[in-house]
């Protein structure tokens, strides 16, 4: 039997007396597409924000594979497969997207500290960069600083950078948020059409976008996983449909 | 950042492109990040146009050399500033370990200049490296207050030094041999000018190639985006390490200059008052852009000997009334201005 890619063991976290995140016990095994779902404020950024390492846990153990990464810092997690993208865009405003990606590129590949040679020398890194750049459908726009893409483009970038820290777990924070819904579905579509070797954890709030995406749910409320299940399985669930959903009526 | 009307993010067409362009330009992109550091017509007539007070102004070579000299030292600053976003208000202590280790070498092992500047270059990188490990753990004013501070004591260390230094009286003593064996430092300057522009130019090459570098682009990203450099499996903290030595060395190096090409060594290099001209010569040339200190540093000490020709005791009310105008008017400094009004030229 192989380890998840992920689990975490009785992770706690409370800032005073508010607790953001209590006995959390989640395992992710390989290459599975999870969702994470629940009302706001219910812990699901602040769970990644654990997990990744920016904020440190009080209590409890994160694993990536075998590996005990609880006290490792954020960069070494990266280092080691675990990548993130953030709900509010995170980027490089003055860069545009191909320096943005290469820069990723090259610190994944160890040459980032190379002050001696021209960048254009790197032509590996560079294409492996337009690679993901093309993947992403920013090919085209990837001269462009950033600061000047659509919005949408940005929240692919975003996906961008984190995939060319060639990530064995990628967890994705609201990858759409902002976008208008029409759009949201070529967020997912580029989403799903990442390496099945990736396994995936997205934060996400429409429920046609996670029922179509997700191949198992996670449901958090007040800092506490509520239920996890497969995606008929929540729907059904009319615990689920009170505490997330709200009404009986809905959907 | 606001959401753009017009975005054709779905638009089937834009994907076709997108996958033409993959099998069409697979080189383009390498081609395109090598464009960005050819060299232009435009820096090569301004190197040009810095021999020119060799035959224009052949009386005033003792401030060019001056200027070549403050040039280096912006030079060193924007690195740190201009490209990795690490702001300081204590980068004199690099330039005056500099000058203090040429001048005590020149005056207690022998006057060669190229090895008595290597000494002081090293030296201004062994004290960077050091503080470098405090620089690397801090932003914003937290670290403009350890820089200040940093500088104020090593001023204070130099002042009661008495014995080694001199102390307000200044090092005396400094020696200098002719450069290259042959060319003896004159009362014209003209040989401080030839060797600190010589100086200038290769420590110029040397950084212009570490910008281009992937650590420079790492260093624009500590700039752009510090908070997503570790979500990238950056080393933010190994980087600023490495190009705040780097520029500790280069600030030293400036700092032999000044004592090789002067024949002595005072206090004043080591002064927040040093400190706080580079980092104005920075800003009104235009930080993160390597030619916006050599600029700043070519108006402001012009400006410091006509105005000062006018009243000596209040060229600094035109300097402050320049700064003051150059960031509110142009913010990105006289460069960024100028490269401004050149891109919507063209776009016109």
């Amino acid at each position: 039997m192989s380890a998840p890619a992920l689990s975490t063991r009785g992770l706690a976290k409370s800032f005073g007396s508010l607790v953001v995140a209590k006995d959390i016990e989640i395992n992710l095994p390989k290459g599975v597409r999870y969702a994470l779902i629940g009302p706001n404020g219910a812990g699901k950024t602040t769970l990644i924000n654990l997990m990744t390492g920016m904020l440190a846990p009080n209590q409890g153990k994160i694993f990536l594979g075998d590996e005990d990464i609880t006290e490792l810092e954020p960069q070494q997690r990266v280092r080691r497969g675990l990548a993130r993208t953030f709900q509010i865009n995170t980027l490089f405003p003055g860069l545009n997207a191909l320096e943005a990606v290469t820069l990723a590129v090259c610190e994944r590949r160890g040459i980032s500290g190379q002050f001696w040679q021209n960048i254009s020398v790197h032509r590996e890194a560079i294409e492996e960069a337009y690679e993901i750049l093309v993947r992403l459908r920013l090919g085209e726009s990837c001269y462009q600083p950033t600061r000047e893409l659509p919005y949408g483009r940005q929240r692919l970038l975003e996906i961008a950078l984190a995939l060319a820290t060639r990530p064995k777990v990628l967890l994705l924070d609201e990858p759409a948020a902002g976008v208008p819904q029409e759009e949201s579905g070529d967020i997912f579509e580029a989403v799903e059409d990442l390496s099945q070797d990736i396994t995936l954890l997205f934060i996400e709030h429409d429920m046609h976008v996670v029922f179509r995406f997700a191949s198992h749910i996670i449901v958090m409320v007040g800092g506490a996983i509520f239920t996890a299940g497969s995606p008929a399985e929540i729907a059904a669930d009319p615990r689920v449909r009170e505490v997330y959903l709200g009404t009986r009526s809905h959907g | 950042m606001i959401p753009q009307s017009g975005n054709r993010f779905s638009d089937k067409i834009m994907r076709r492109q997108d996958a033409m362009a993959n099998t069409a330009g697979a080189a383009k992109p390498q081609l395109y990040l090598r464009s960005l550091s050819r060299w232009r017509p435009i820096e090569i007539a301004f190197w040009l146009a810095t021999l020119l007070p060799f035959v224009l102004f052949p009386d005033y070579l003792s401030l060019a050399s001056q200027i070549a000299i403050a040039a280096l030292f912006a030079l060193s600053l924007d690195l740190i500033l201009g490209y990795a976003g690490i702001v300081s208000l204590g980068h004199a202590a690099f330039f005056g370990i500099g000058a203090y280790t040429a001048g005590l070498f020149s005056k207690f092992v022998w006057g060669e200049l190229f090895s008595g500047m290597l000494v002081a270059a090293a030296m201004a990188a062994l004290v960077g490296y050091a503080s470098s490990f405090i620089i690397a753990r801090f932003r914003h004013l937290t670290l403009i207050m350890i820089t200040l501070g940093l500088g104020l004591l090593l001023h204070e260390a130099a002042n009661s030094a008495n014995w080694l230094t001199g102390g307000s009286d200044g090092l005396q003593g400094v020696q200098a041999w002719p450069l290259l064996g042959l060319f003896k430092f004159d009362l014209y300057g003209t040989t401080a000018y030839a060797y600190s522009l010589a100086v200038l130019f290769f420590v110029f090459l040397a950084a212009r190639r570490l910008i281009n570098s992937p650590f420079g682009l790492s260093l624009r990203g500590i700039r752009e985006n510090w908070m997503r450099m570790p979500a990238i499996g950056a080393a933010s903290r190994a980087h600023i390490r490495k190009i705040y030595t780097i520029s500790a060395a280069i600030a030293g190096i400036a700092g032999a200059l000044i004592a090789q090409t002067t024949k002595t060594v005072s206090l004043e290099a080591l002064s927040f008052e040093r400190s706080a001209d580079v980092l104005v010569m920075l800003v009104l040339g235009g930080a993160g852009r390597l030619y916006g200190g050599l600029i700043g540093a070519l108006i402001f000490l012009v400006a410091r000997d006509r105005f000062s020709g006018i009243a000596p005791q209040f060229w600094y009310f035109w300097i402050g009334i320049m700064l003051v105008a150059v960031v509110i008017f142009l913010p990105n400094g006289i460069l960024g201005g100028l490269s401004n009004i050149l891109s919507r030229r063209n776009r016109s």
